[in-house]
């Protein structure tokens, strides 16, 4: 129940945004996204904007490839994880 | 987020597919994961990846299709509705075919009910706006990401005075009937696929408790086939070395917290509450029931109805396949006397029905080679 | 005329039938063998005849690139031109409500004619009958036609066999985009309308360098994935296509991204598949791409041996999945 597609805000006016999704616009409800500015990407979702999509820099390492590339594998929350086992 | 050069993602496909054979070698084990997003279970078999996987991985589907889940005593509360002169219902096109214990609303809108499908929630308004004279029901059902969409648009009826604007609501909620799951001894899962559009609003943290509770891997995926395969290594990764973590593949949209306007307007206008589940009875608190501020806004307490709660299909065993317990090959009705245009259990009664994506993208029944 | 709209008299065979006949339709329609207003028209034929009809409800009657009678003509002359005939004559029966604008009739009949010049056919007999408000929903428009089977053609699905290269003519989902989008406050750029367009030329130049074309389709109603899978049961073959080669256009993607719908299954009003000898591929190819409605037309896939009955798609990232027969109404999910 959860299709969601990302597009982007060309205007907003009185909290109803008008959005471009490929080529297609309409307009969608920004009153769950009142940060959301013009020129932002955003995830709509039944009519409204869900999120701001925040892509990743060109040059941001991808984590993921990069280990399966060889380098070491970067296990950020381990701790939390065997202190929850525990418990 | 689509992939511009297919070539390309066709090459990262390829080489993620690698890494999760590689992974999956290095395990004896038989690995169960599974997807409880319904939107997953559709865009898994449209990929194609389930053929791509190696013998000992095994994707399996839980109860994420909220149209599935959503019980007989809805249905039939919807059509009764419907038939009245004074209403129109407005609701989203999957619930159309949704069999209750007698009808459809499909039937119900041949029969000359006043049914229209919107896209958004906030259509209704529109719909309200234009007849004054009539009580305009929205079919609000959904789960944690479309339930701030119904109750903005309740927000947005008060804001606007409309006095004739009402929901009909099963809003369902994931954590709470993965509880249920994972307390269940028959359920097998080795890790799970996090609903990526879930989490939007929710945040990872909410599902931290697989972790801190079970023991159990978890990770954040969107919908593309290598978004989805990318988390399938993830969660690989943890299976393998005996670790439980959640992780987020889905960064661009996902964040810890969540979206808080979106959690804030559902808090607003909705509470937990227990909720029914086609196939699994009564789930506590795994559900949402409006505040009494917002009493007004609810056809329930506007006009009640006593409809008992449905009973399962002989012979269906959608409870289990919901479960991820059993395949849909197992049940003998499958794609005999169940099939999508006679659908008898709840996971053949919608597109993203396990039922109905397996027999639709021809899981179990088509022959090509792999 | 009197008035602007059209009344249950300009049915009732009188006068006024007859003043909407001369002032509104043989304006457009005339042509000798019309004009002779006779109960029939008798039409010189040669040799085996292809013989087809279509009735045409769409809603809304008029939409981005046309409007019920440009589909009216075109979805009849395709029908010819898919069992390898050229359309000669097509016949125009009209049910219209009470009330309907005077102004938009003419509008349609003038769309009927510029598409009857365009595939090279004459409107040669017709019926108009007008019911009662609320009995129709604007105009319903029934269209039959008839062809000359082009000599040495034998379209037949049960000609189709394993092995042969499949050829979709162009982009595919944008008639039932524009439409859907109308529907649901979409907005999509102009050139994103319906493909509506008759395809007489297009198949006659196909058959012409290749008569052994097993078969021509038109992926009306339930779109390519329909006709994929009535050729597949039909010919007792498997169809395997390739996701990647698919031409769709990102906006008809992005409206089925958004409304959840599948490009496979959405209607197209000009476009044709072809099951074509391999051997026969390149030149196919080659002439289509020289005519005005096949500039796009490529390989989308091939028939096989195993697999019989079975539509298979071969998906981006190389695994493969069964495309199953529509199930019904498209309508927009959520979910």
């Amino acid at each position: 129940m959860c299709l969601a597609v990302p597009a982007k805000v060309l205007a907003i006016k009185d909290a109803v945004g008008t959005v471009e999704i490929s080529g297609v616009t309409r307009d969608v409800s920004m009153m769950l996204l009142p940060e959301a500015q013009v020129g932002d990407f955003v995830l709509v979702h039944a009519g409204f904007a869900m999120q701001r999509v925040e892509e990743k820099d060109a040059d941001e390492t991808d984590a993921l490839l990069a280990e399966m590339h060889g380098a070491p594998r970067t296990v950020e929350s381990l701790e939390e994880t065997e202190r929850g086992y525990e418990g | 987020m689509a992939m511009k050069d297919k070539a390309a993602e066709r090459a990262l496909a390829q080489e993620l597919v690698g890494e999760i054979r590689r992974l999956a070698a290095q395990t004896d084990k038989h690995l169960r994961f599974m997807e409880v997003c319904g939107t997953h279970t559709v865009a898994i078999f449209r990929a194609g990846i389930r053929q791509l996987l190696p013998e000992n991985v095994e994707l399996v589907s839980g109860p994420g299709c909220p149209v599935c889940v959503t019980p007989d005593d809805y249905m039939d509360k919807a059509i009764t509705y419907a038939q009245r002169d004074d209403v129109v219902i407005t609701t989203f096109g999957d619930m159309l075919k949704v069999p209750g214990s007698q009808s459809s609303l499909l039937e119900a809108k041949t029969a000359g009910a006043d049914i229209r499908i919107v896209y958004s929630p906030l259509d209704s308004l529109q719909v309200a706006r234009e007849n004054p004279d009539k009580k305009v029901v929205f079919l609000a059902v959904g789960f944690e990401t479309t339930a701030p969409t119904a109750a903005a648009t309740v927000l947005a009826a008060k804001q606007a005075g409309l006095t004739n604007l009402y929901m009909l609501s099963a809003q369902k909620l994931v954590p709470p009937v993965m509880h249920a799951l994972l307390n269940d001894p028959q359920v097998q899962v080795d890790g799970f696929l996090l609903p990526g559009h879930v989490a939007v609003i929710t945040g990872t943290q909410a599902f931290q408790f697989l972790v801190d509770e079970y023991h159990k891997p978890g990770v954040v995926a969107g919908f593309e086939p290598v978004q989805l395969l990318r988390a399938l290594v993830r969660l690989l990764q943890q299976a393998v070395h005996g670790e439980a973590r959640i992780e987020n593949e889905y960064e661009d949209v996902v964040r810890p917290t969540g979206s808080p306007a979106a959690q804030r307007a559902t808090a607003e206008v909705y509470e937990p509450a227990d909720a029914g589940w086609r196939g699994m009875g009564i789930v506590p608190l795994s559900g949402l029931r409006m505040r009494d501020a917002y009493a007004a806004y609810d056809i329930e307490r506007l006009l009640p109805l006593d409809i008992p709660m449905g009973e399962n299909k002989p012979g269906c065993r959608c409870g289990e396949v919901l479960r991820g317990i059993v395949t849909p090959q197992d049940c003998p009705l499958f794609g005999k006397a169940c099939v999508p245009t006679h659908a008898i259990g709840p996971c053949m009664v919608s597109v993203e029905g396990v039922c109905a994506a397996w027999y639709k993208y021809g899981q179990g029944r088509f022959q090509y080679g792999k | 005329m009197a008035n602007d709209k059209v009344t249950l008299a300009h049915g009732a065979g009188g006068k006024m039938s007859h003043e909407l006949m001369e002032q509104v339709l043989l304006p457009e329609f005339g042509n000798p063998l019309l004009n002779e207003l006779h109960d029939g028209a008798r039409l010189q034929m040669s040799g085996q005849i292809a013989l087809t009809t279509d009735s045409y409800v769409v809603q809304p009657l008029f939409f981005a690139g046309g409007n019920i009678g440009k589909l009216a003509v075109c979805g009849t002359v395709n029908d010819l031109a898919m069992t390898g005939a050229v359309p000669r004559y097509i016949t125009c029966g009209m049910i219209i409500e009470e009330g309907f604008p005077i102004k938009d009739l003419r509008t349609i009949a003038h769309t009927m004619r510029e598409m009857a010049d365009l595939a090279g056919i004459s409107i040669v007999t017709g019926d108009t009958k007008v019911v009662a408000k609320g009995q129709a929903d604007g105009i319903f428009i029934n269209t039959a036609g008839v062809g000359d089977i082009i000599p040495g053609t034998h379209i037949s699905p049960r000609a189709v066999k394993p092995g042969m290269q499949i050829i979709l003519s162009g982009y595919i989902g944008d008639h039932a985009a524009a439409i859907m989008a109308g529907r649901h406050g979409l907005a999509l750029p102009d050139y994103i309308k319906t493909d509506c367009a008759p395809l007489a030329s297009l198949t006659q130049a196909m058959l012409a360098v290749a008569p052994d074309i097993a078969v021509l389709r038109d992926p009306t109603r339930g779109g390519v994935a329909a006709v994929l899978n009535e050729i597949a049961e039909a010919a007792h073959c498997g169809v395997l296509i390739n996701e990647d080669a698919l031409p769709i256009h990102p906006e008809v993607q992005g409206v089925c991204d958004i409304l959840g719908f599948d490009p496979l299954y959405l209607a197209n009003e000009g476009k044709c598949i072809a099951f074509v000898p391999p051997e026969r591929t390149e030149d196919v190819l080659t002439v289509m791409r020289k005519n005005p409605y096949g500039r796009e037309a490529r390989v989308i896939g091939e028939t096989t041996a195993e697999a019989a009955g079975q539509v298979g798609l071969r998906t981006g990232i190389g695994g493969i999945r069964i495309v199953d027969m529509p199930l019904g109404n498209l309508v927009p999910r959520i979910c």
